[in-house]
Formats: C-alpha cells, structure tokens, sequence
C-alpha cells in the first residue's frame, strides 16, 4: 500500500528551487488540493515573474506565463472567458505587493472568482536578495545593506489585512510552512481556497510565510526558525476574512 | 445592396469587433476612443459577451493576454499614453505568440500631449512598442467603412498569425460619423489546439509562456517569429493607389491625412500637375513595392503627416532615396489643410524644374 506518493497534479521534473526554499511544500499543497477536488483537468494556472516563474513547467494543469504583478489581471481574462474552468496565481510578494498591487487589490475588489497563492518570504529571490515590500523593518537585504529603515524606505505592507477591508474578497488568510502543524493548516487553507472557487464564492488568498534560506544568509532550519521568530510576530497567522463563515456565524 | 447606418468611427470599431465574433473587450477611459468602451458598455452583455472596465490600461491588456490565452477573440482600446502602457503586454503577446485586436485612436503626445487628433505614434505601432524584437500588423483606417472594415480583417490576421493586429487610426476616424454599411464578411476563427482551456485529463498540458532561458531556444523562436513576419511582408499589404500611374508629385500619406491630400492632388491635377497619392492601409507590412515602382517616374515624394515626420522615414527606404522626399505636416493636434499640401506639391514640382 502507498502510504506517501507524489500529487498527480505535480509534474514528475525536478524542481530548480535551492535547498531548504520552501517553494517545493507549497508547490505540493497545491497540487494535492486539485488532487482532492478532481480539477486537474479544468484548471488553468498562472505563474508569476520571480523565483516561482517556471512553476509553469511543476503543474500538469494548463499554465500560463504572466508579466510581473499582472497575474490577477490575466487570471481575470481566463475566468471571464472559462468561467466552468479553475484558475490559480501563484505569486511573490514583490510580484503581488510591489508591482502588481493594482491588480492584486482590483481583482479583490471585483470578487474575481479566482484563487491566489501569495508565497511571502520577506524577499526578491530570483534577482539575488532585495528588499521587498514586506521585508520587515531592520531587514538586511542587497538593496537595504544597513537593515530596511523605516524612514526612508517605508513600512512592510500587510496584504491580509490590507485586503480584508474591502468589501469584495471571499477568504483571506494567512498561514506559514515553518512546522509540520502550519504545514497541515497551509493545506487546509489552500484547499478551502480552491473549494471556495469551485462552489463559486468568490476571491480566495492564502498569504503563506515562507523561508528563502539562500537570501536570507541562513541554513534552511534557521531560516525555518526566524519565519517562527520574525516574521509570524508581524505577520499574525489566522483568517482575515471568511464570508460564508460569517454569514453562517450570523445565521446562528 | 446592404443599408447603410451614421456612426461614429469609435462605435463601428466595436460593432464590427462584435460582428467579427469578439465577446470579450477590456479597456479603460481615455479621450478621443472612450466611445469604443461606452460602446462596447451597451452591447456586449446584450450578446453574451464581457465588457469590463480595467483598473488601468497595463491590467486591461493583461486581460486580454488571458483571455487570448483560452483562444478566445479578445480586444482592447486607447489612445496614445494608454497604448504607451499597454507597451509591456504587447510584448508578451508578441513573446507567446497570442493573436489580439489592439485599437490606438491617436491623439497628440509626448507625454499628456492633447486630445486633438495625430499620428505621432507611427514609429511606435511600426517599429517599437516595446522590448524585444516584434511587429504588429498596423491597420490604418481613412474612413469609419475602414475602421469596421479594418476591425474584422484585424481579427483575422491575428489569429491566421497568431500576433497583435493594431488598428492606428487618428482621432479624427474615431470621432467624425459617416454611413458605414455593416454587411461585414468575417472569417471565422481558426482551431487553437495551443489554448490554455484546461486538459481535460486528454492532453499533456499546455504552456502559454516567453520565457526561453537558453539563448539557442530563444534564439529559435526568434528567427521562427520572423520567418512568419516575412510572409507577412509578402502577402499582406494593403495599400490604396490614387492616380500614381503617371504622376510626377507623389504623396504619402494615411488616415485624415490621405483625405485632405486627396483633395490636394485633386487641384494639382486642375492646375496641370501631374500629382498622385499613395495611402499605406497596413502601415506594417509597408508597402515598399508600391513606393518603389512609383519611384521610377516620380520626381519627388511628400510625406503628409500629422507628427513631426514618422512615416517619411519608410518612404525613404521604400524609394531608396532615389528622388527627393519632403514633408508636409502639422502636429500637436493639429491637421494639415488641402492648400497647406497643394503648396508643397507646387514647391515639389517646381522646386524640381527650376533648379
């Protein structure tokens, strides 16, 4: 009996991400979730500009390139057009809250249909280690040498809690890979997310915290630990917006 | 024959996009081609279709990219700062090799420029829009028939060469009315089987993607794009040629400016000159032959233009600088009047004869 096998939504290639990057749990978390739902074969996925760019190449589901940031705008164009067929962004945060923020916030706002994957690791991995806009204050990274100052570079940008006051998302939350406990919530929040889309609720993100072992200057189990230690205090994990879970608090 | 209907250049576009079996249209609000979107607002729920407001150009483009994706007909429209955001996407179309009908009703630039007419964005539709070696097949409608015309025949080309058909026309086509008959004949769209739709657990999955990390592999898609481009080159020109057989004076010019030049050819030939007019319909592919032959019995060329000069560069190269090519042009928003050209063709005619 197979107790452990790949998901069959995750092609059988080897993955490029370093060692200890936690792309490769979340990459599996998805594509256990279209395993789950049985979507395989109507989901079309988009994948970002950033270290998950060739996340084209890991899904066995159609998949589609964006331009940097704009992957919520082309997720909308495919939903609009499939409206029966799944769609997924998988998305960094300089991808998400840097240069795609209009559209991330618009396709909220619009209750697009759709499920975002928002993999936060406080970093732009694939051009070697800036800042981004949710490193945290203090941060070391190549374009803030002297730690992110506040003053002169701004404050890290809560996406959960920043979305959740709009009116139109359906489900926010925010999870982390660190431990095996989070990894089993991150599924569970990522599998809602899918679900949500599949019974037509509307707007799902999953923010998930994860580690970038090779920017951050650490070996993959500290990294682990300082996603534990420094980023979950500013980033609270929880749900930031479930509207059906609202709506049904209410009925009772 | 089929009755005619009194539009605005802007709404033929859209009616005709819709005729042509676009169902999917993403734009957002900028004069002098808002109507295209007020347009396509009414309509497109009436059929079926989806009409959404972007929350920018760059998202609206991106749009599109995804509903090309799916092979669906899609399309968008601006003027000229929103093409100019637009830019980014339509390289990655061109990269992906995704068909789509992007409309640019021109008004005048650099930057906030006006909201008068112009067609000071002929080098960007024709040579660079964005990064990257890529054409778009340009359409430059002269009459609001050619803008629905043009739309359907955009459509078209894009899918039979899997690219961006732009239609660049001035804001003149988008705002004048004219009887335009919309007894279109449309093409209907090819098979797709490169869509992104889903597998259906049928197929192995497909990739709608530019990015080629090899150089060899990036190379190759390169030289592969442009082998297309040349066929193009070879099959696609449109061009209209107006009493060019014996002419001495021969005008180049496109949109507005091929209307009031024809004017101005008109009295010159009144006034025993010999002048004639070439007017590109697709500015890309351009019609070299047409200017080369023209070439060999004209005395001079004028480029009519509503920019500082654009398209006169590619009546140089089309005519090998065989003869002399001037321009006549106004810009800003402005636009040439017939006795502005037939005073450059009588400095042309003369200038040739008495020196």
């Amino acid at each position: 009996m197979i107790v452990f096998d790949k998901p069959k939504a995750l092609a059988d290639v080897p993955l490029h991400y370093c060692p200890g990057c936690t792309h490769g749990i979340v990459h599996r978390l998805v594509a256990e979730a279209i395993d789950e739902l049985g979507i395989e074969g109507r989901t079309v996925g988009i994948a970002p500009v950033g270290c998950s760019v060739m996340a084209y190449d890991y899904f066995n589901c159609d998949m589609i390139e964006a331009s940097h940031g704009r992957a919520p705008a082309v997720a909308t164009g495919v939903k609009r057009a499939l409206p029966d067929n799944i769609v997924f962004t998988y998305q960094g945060d300089g991808d998400l809250a840097s240069i795609g923020m209009a559209e991330t916030i618009h396709s909220a706002a619009r209750n697009e249909n759709i499920t975002i994957i928002f993999i936060n690791n406080a970093i732009y991995g694939m051009t070697g280690g800036q800042m981004a806009p949710t490193s945290l204050p203090g941060q070391i990274t190549q374009t803030s040498p002297y730690g992110r100052d506040v003053t002169l570079c701004g404050w890290p940008i809560r996406i959960c809690e920043l979305l959740s006051e709009l009116d139109g998302p359906e489900y926010l939350e925010r999870v982390a890979v660190n431990s095996v406990k989070n990894v089993l919530s991150a599924k569970k929040a990522i599998t809602k997310a899918f679900r949500n889309q599949v019974e037509g609720k509307g707007f799902s993100l999953v923010e998930v915290l994860s580690s970038c072992p090779t920017n951050w200057g650490l070996t993959p189990a500290k990294a682990l630990e300082w996603v534990g230690e420094k980023m979950i205090p500013y980033y609270p994990l929880g749900v930031y917006k479930d509207r059906t879970a609202a709506k049904e608090g209410e009925a009772k | 024959m089929a009755d005619k209907v009194l539009m605005k250049g802007n709404e033929a576009i859209a009616e005709a996009a819709i005729i042509a079996g676009c169902r999917y249209y993403f734009g957002y609000p900028i004069t002098p081609q808002t109507e295209v979107a007020a347009y396509m607002a009414k309509r497109m729920p009436k059929v079926g279709g989806t009409f959404l407001q972007a929350e920018s150009e760059i998202a609206a483009i991106n749009m599109v990219y995804g509903v090309s994706s799916t092979g669906k007909r899609v399309m968008t429209s601006s003027s000229s700062p929103g093409i100019s955001l637009k830019g980014e996407g339509l390289s990655y179309l061109a990269g992906a090799d995704l068909p789509a009908l992007v409309v640019n009703v021109q008004r005048g630039g650099p930057g906030l420029g006006g909201i008068q007419p112009s067609q000071s964005d002929y080098f960007q539709a024709t040579k660079g829009a964005a990064h990257g070696d890529f054409r778009m097949i340009v359409l430059a409608p002269a009459s609001v028939q050619e803008m629905a015309e043009l739309t359907v025949k955009g459509f078209a080309l894009a899918d039979k060469y899997r690219m961006t058909s732009m239609i660049l026309a001035d804001g003149t086509m988008g705002q004048m009315m004219e009887p335009v008959s919309l007894d279109l004949e449309v093409e209907p769209a090819p098979e797709k089987p490169w869509a992104a739709t889903g597998t259906g657990m049928k197929r192995s999955h497909n990739i709608i993607n530019s990015l080629y990390l090899k150089p060899e592999q990036l190379e190759r898609t390169n030289f592969e794009r442009y082998e297309r481009y040349k066929a193009i080159e070879e099959n696609e020109v449109l061009c209209e040629e107006y009493l060019t057989d014996d002419a001495d004076i021969c005008i180049a010019a496109f949109g507005i400016a091929a209307r009031v030049s024809r004017n101005a050819v008109n009295e010159a030939r009144k006034q025993g000159i010999k002048a004639g007019l070439i007017r590109p319909i697709t500015l890309w592919p351009f019609p070299k032959k047409q200017f080369a032959e023209a070439a060999k019995h004209a005395r001079a060329f004028i480029s009519v233009e509503l920019s500082m000069g654009q398209m006169i560069e590619d009546v140089r190269l089309a005519t090998e600088c065989r003869v002399p090519v001037t321009l006549c042009n106004r810009a800003g928003g402005m636009i040439p009047s017939p006795d502005q050209v037939l005073d450059a063709i009588k400095a042309a005619y003369n200038g040739g004869d008495d020196k």
